[in-house]
């Protein structure tokens, strides 16, 4: 049911831009003034959201440790799972943006008859992942291309690298291939695994809708449509350099197109899609391990505290402390 | 209290299958058997803590303050602002479920609000509905529901079905932390005067007489005293503690669960050994402290205040009694206190200047990784010495032992001490065999019964939790005869020899430092017949 309502208002929102833009001849509007929008919201919003998230203290030092620690010295520490330097936070961090770490970990436990319980190893939710933010990532960079002139060498060299295999014409990306493969598995996953669609929302499936429908449409302009690339270009150019026009013949398809990537950037800095910037604060993994050798500082204090001390501590109990010859403060 | 299944029967009934009707409409049923009674009145008094009042979380009222919504909301509010972790784990979860089969308490009960995403999403959907627009605006659409009396014990209810053991945490994407949402779920829920008795009351213990049992300070010194001549009897030596004695070079805290119950007690034992033959031999100085007479912090379990109230002892005593240094016993979360709080808490109003950097007297190594805290765990300081060789130990006295390691969640996934525990055991012990991969080391499994969670009442939520580490025990067990569990927690050594009894019925649990008791021959002793236990010695049956 709510992948069923995400996918309806993934429709309507496409409906508006077909309306929109095609019947009503909105172009302009669809054209420049929502993707500006989206641009803004987008960049204010996310910043807005780090700086939230930035303003709030990091009181203890708290990190999750997942290897040996800097002990002795002929102990081989973890430097990366459990580091107790910068540089070892850094590659902590970096191995867990860039490789998604702590999802390779993953593993299924399953009951058996005999009574025992078994792991298996999982990766496909790790593979799925990589592949859906990768192949994401080098679509945008491709986009690149719409809004330079000259287009740069490495987006070009991007480009030529993900049609290699030269098939069909205009040439097949791989990477459009691998990027509806991911996000139908991620989509996947969640209707068929019970207790992923147990925890599934309307704000879980709708991300992936919203983003496929950017897909597929992007794949039926490139592959079916084929939608004047040079009149697209004269657009998104004019969008950048701020003398936009609305080019002529470009076909509705491309505003849904547009139009559903302005509702990606809206949506953004308001959904669980700001994972994006949070990863990159989370105290259990951005922390130095090493918390007995440097003292973390608590930024704010505990406001009245009572302390239980040892004078109360030795009034209450002195003469049966006397009576077995314990040590006190103050004779009997 | 429930009568608990037999194991193939709880074992048989786990189903991880969900429901089909969506979570938030399936209302909270609190099972007896899965809770823990509510916090005794007094407790709560004597700490200052809130609200304390007789309440059943079995009966329909709970006798919440009017205002109860308001504290709730003021308190996430607060929070957030004063939290990063709870601000940004409320926020940033995609519900991609790598997490959800990770929670001992799900694989063991098939309960699904026991997967940590769906845990935190109970406080989540709370946040969203009323401190976020879109949930505010979307309502459910959003994920978003409002706070009722349902909610509430819905919270509760399974705020204490988690023992804030960070597994889940490991396999996150972004390192969310349940613990974290746990503890300031459980700090909202204490405004309100929601806590356990099985926590409660050793809080108000602990601030009264410096120890989680309530243990007084003749008490405390008498049951030494009584190991002390146990040691006598089985060694011929009769090891000669010092207690609150001032100018001593290094303090010892260990938790009080060592003092009080078997296993633990053999594991204090072994200590007592340990710097009985570190004195005799190096003229070691050790004081024990009737004060700071407990390591571990169920403040921990309560609220980040209570934690620093009690933890603040011990820097207070090391300063009175002019130490030097602190060692601290084998516990969990006790050293997850020590290792990740315990200096920012207390470390600038009481730990002394006058205390160093921990160096070992005997090895002149110096203990840079606690340069600041200025607190070692015993494994360190005990490999420390064995890597020197200043300690004559006899490992055929372990004979009879093939031991596995439970590297205990605290000090796995807060602190990461997992190679000095293995040096010790390969010195004390010839057999030793390891539990399989994702099962120990940072993916180890809780007991069941951590974070507070170890009352009588809810043993059968204990061994659903402690189904996964007993499997992976039956395992080694079985395929290589494997006899001992060794851990180096309190809490496991309270709880998992109930859960081997229930499970694994051949195999019984130690905590390290009795193994080391054992194997340590302390000059001038007599041979040994027993082991600390008072079992004949491999060898020694038949005289």
């Amino acid at each position: 049911m709510k992948a069923l309502y995400s996918l309806f208002l993934v429709f309507a929102l496409a409906a508006i831009a077909l309306v929109g833009a095609g019947a009503l001849g909105m172009e302009r509007t669809f054209g420049l003034y929502i993707p500006f929008l989206a641009a803004a919201v987008f960049v204010v919003g996310f910043c807005w959201r780090v700086v939230q998230w930035g303003k709030s203290a990091v009181p203890f030092c708290i990190p999750t440790t997942c290897g040996q620690q800097e002990s002795l010295p002929w102990i081989k520490q973890s430097t990366i799972e459990n580091p107790s330097t910068t540089t070892g936070v850094v590659l902590r961090m970096l191995l867990e943006v860039l490789l998604f770490r702590s999802l390779f970990r993953n593993n299924q436990p399953q009951l058996y008859s005999d009574g025992r319980v078994r792991y298996a190893s999982s990766k496909w939710l790790w593979l799925g992942a990589l592949a859906f933010h990768y192949s994401f990532l080098i679509i945008f960079l491709r986009h690149m291309r719409f809004f330079t002139e000259p287009v740069p060498a490495l987006i070009r060299g991007i480009e030529s690298v993900d049609s290699m295999l030269q098939i069909a014409a205009p040439t097949l990306y791989l990477t459009d291939l691998v990027f509806i493969a991911a996000v139908t598995y991620l989509f996947l996953r969640r209707v068929v695994v019970p207790n992923i669609r147990y925890i599934s929302q309307v704000q879980d499936y709708f991300p992936l809708f919203l983003i496929l429908g950017i897909g597929l449409s992007g794949i039926f302009m490139r592959y079916f449509a084929k939608v004047d690339i040079m009149a697209v270009k004269e657009l998104t150019m004019g969008l950048v350099t701020f003398s936009w026009k609305a080019p002529q013949g470009i076909g509705a398809i491309f505003y849904v197109h547009l139009f559903l990537v302005s509702v990606l950037l809206i949506y953004f800095p308001l959904s669980k899609l700001m994972h994006m910037g949070g990863v990159f604060l989370s105290p259990t993994r951005n922390m130095n391990c090493a918390s007995r050798k440097f003292r973390h500082i608590n930024p704010w204090k505990f406001e009245n505290v009572h302390y239980h001390t040892y004078e109360e501590y030795e009034d209450e109990f002195r003469e049966k402390m006397v009576e077995k010859g314990i040590p006190v403060e103050k004779p009997l | 209290m429930s009568t608990l299944p037999r194991p193939e029967e709880l074992y048989a009934k786990i189903n991880h299958t969900p429901p089909k009707a969506d979570w938030m409409d399936v209302p909270v049923d609190i099972k007896p058997g899965r809770y823990c009674y509510a916090a005794n009145p007094d407790s709560l008094n004597y700490v200052g803590l809130p609200h304390a009042r007789k309440w059943n979380p079995l009966d329909e009222d709970w006798k919440l303050p009017e205002n109860w919504k308001e504290i709730i909301f003021n308190g996430i509010r607060e929070r957030l602002d004063k939290y990063r972790s709870f601000k940004v784990f409320m926020d940033i979860c995609v519900r991609c479920g790598a997490c959800a089969d990770k929670c001992h308490f799900f694989i063991g009960s098939g309960d699904p609000k026991n997967m940590p995403v769906l845990r935190a999403e109970l406080i989540r959907s709370v946040y969203r509905g009323e401190f976020t627009t879109f949930g505010k605006l979307l309502g459910k659409f959003a994920g978003a529901r409002p706070l009722t009396e349902e909610v509430l014990k819905e919270w509760w209810y399974y705020l204490f079905q988690c023992s804030e053991c960070r597994r889940c945490s490991v396999f996150c994407p972004y390192g969310i932390d349940t613990a974290e949402i746990t503890i300031m779920g459980r700090e909202l829920i204490n405004l309100l005067g929601l806590n356990i008795d099985w926590i409660a009351t050793p809080v108000a213990n602990c601030y009264r007489t410096g120890n989680h049992l309530g243990i007084q300070p003749h008490a405390f010194f008498d049951m030494i005293d009584f190991f002390c001549d146990d040691i006598e009897d089985i060694t011929g030596i009769r090891p000669e503690p010092q207690f609150n004695k001032k100018g001593a070079d290094i303090l010892f805290v260990t938790p009080s669960g060592d003092v009080f119950a078997d296993p633990g007690t053999y594991t204090c034992m072994g200590y007592l050994i340990l710097f009985e033959y570190l004195k005799r031999e190096y003229g070691l100085d050790v004081t024990w402290s009737t004060y700071a007479s407990e390591g571990g912090n169920f403040g921990f379990f309560t609220s980040h205040e209570t934690m620093k109230r009690l933890n603040s002892k011990i820097y207070m005593e090391a300063a009175r009694l002019g130490v030097k240094w602190i060692i601290g016993g084998e516990c969990g979360h006790m050293w997850r206190v020590l290792h990740q709080y315990m200096d920012t808490l207390n470390g600038p109003e009481f730990q002394s200047s006058n205390m160093t950097v921990p160096k070992n007297p005997i090895t002149g190594t110096v203990f840079q990784h606690a340069a600041s805290t200025k607190m070692i765990h015993i494994t360190e300081f005990t490999a420390d010495l064995i890597k020197h060789g200043k300690l004559n130990l006899d490992k055929s006295r372990n004979a009879g032992i093939h031991l596995t390691w439970h590297d205990s969640c605290n000090t796995s996934r807060g602190m990461g001490l997992f190679e000095e525990p293995r040096y010790i055991i390969r010195h004390v012990v010839d057999k030793f065999t390891d539990m399989p991969p994702g099962t120990i080391r940072e993916e180890t499994f809780c007991c069941g019964g951590g974070a507070g969670l170890n009352a009588g009442e809810c043993e059968e939520l204990r061994m659903m939790g402690g189904l996964p580490r007993a499997s992976a025990v039956k395992y080694v067990h079985e395929k290589y005869g494997v006899n001992m569990l060794g851990c180096v927690c309190a809490i496991d050594r309270a709880v998992l020899p109930g859960t081997m009894k229930y499970w694994v019925p051949e195999v019984t649990v130690c905590g390290l430092h009795e193994l080391v008791g054992n194997a340590l021959v302390i000059p001038g002793e007599k041979e040994r017949e027993v082991n600390l236990r008072g079992e004949d010695l491999p060898g020694k049956e038949d005289e």
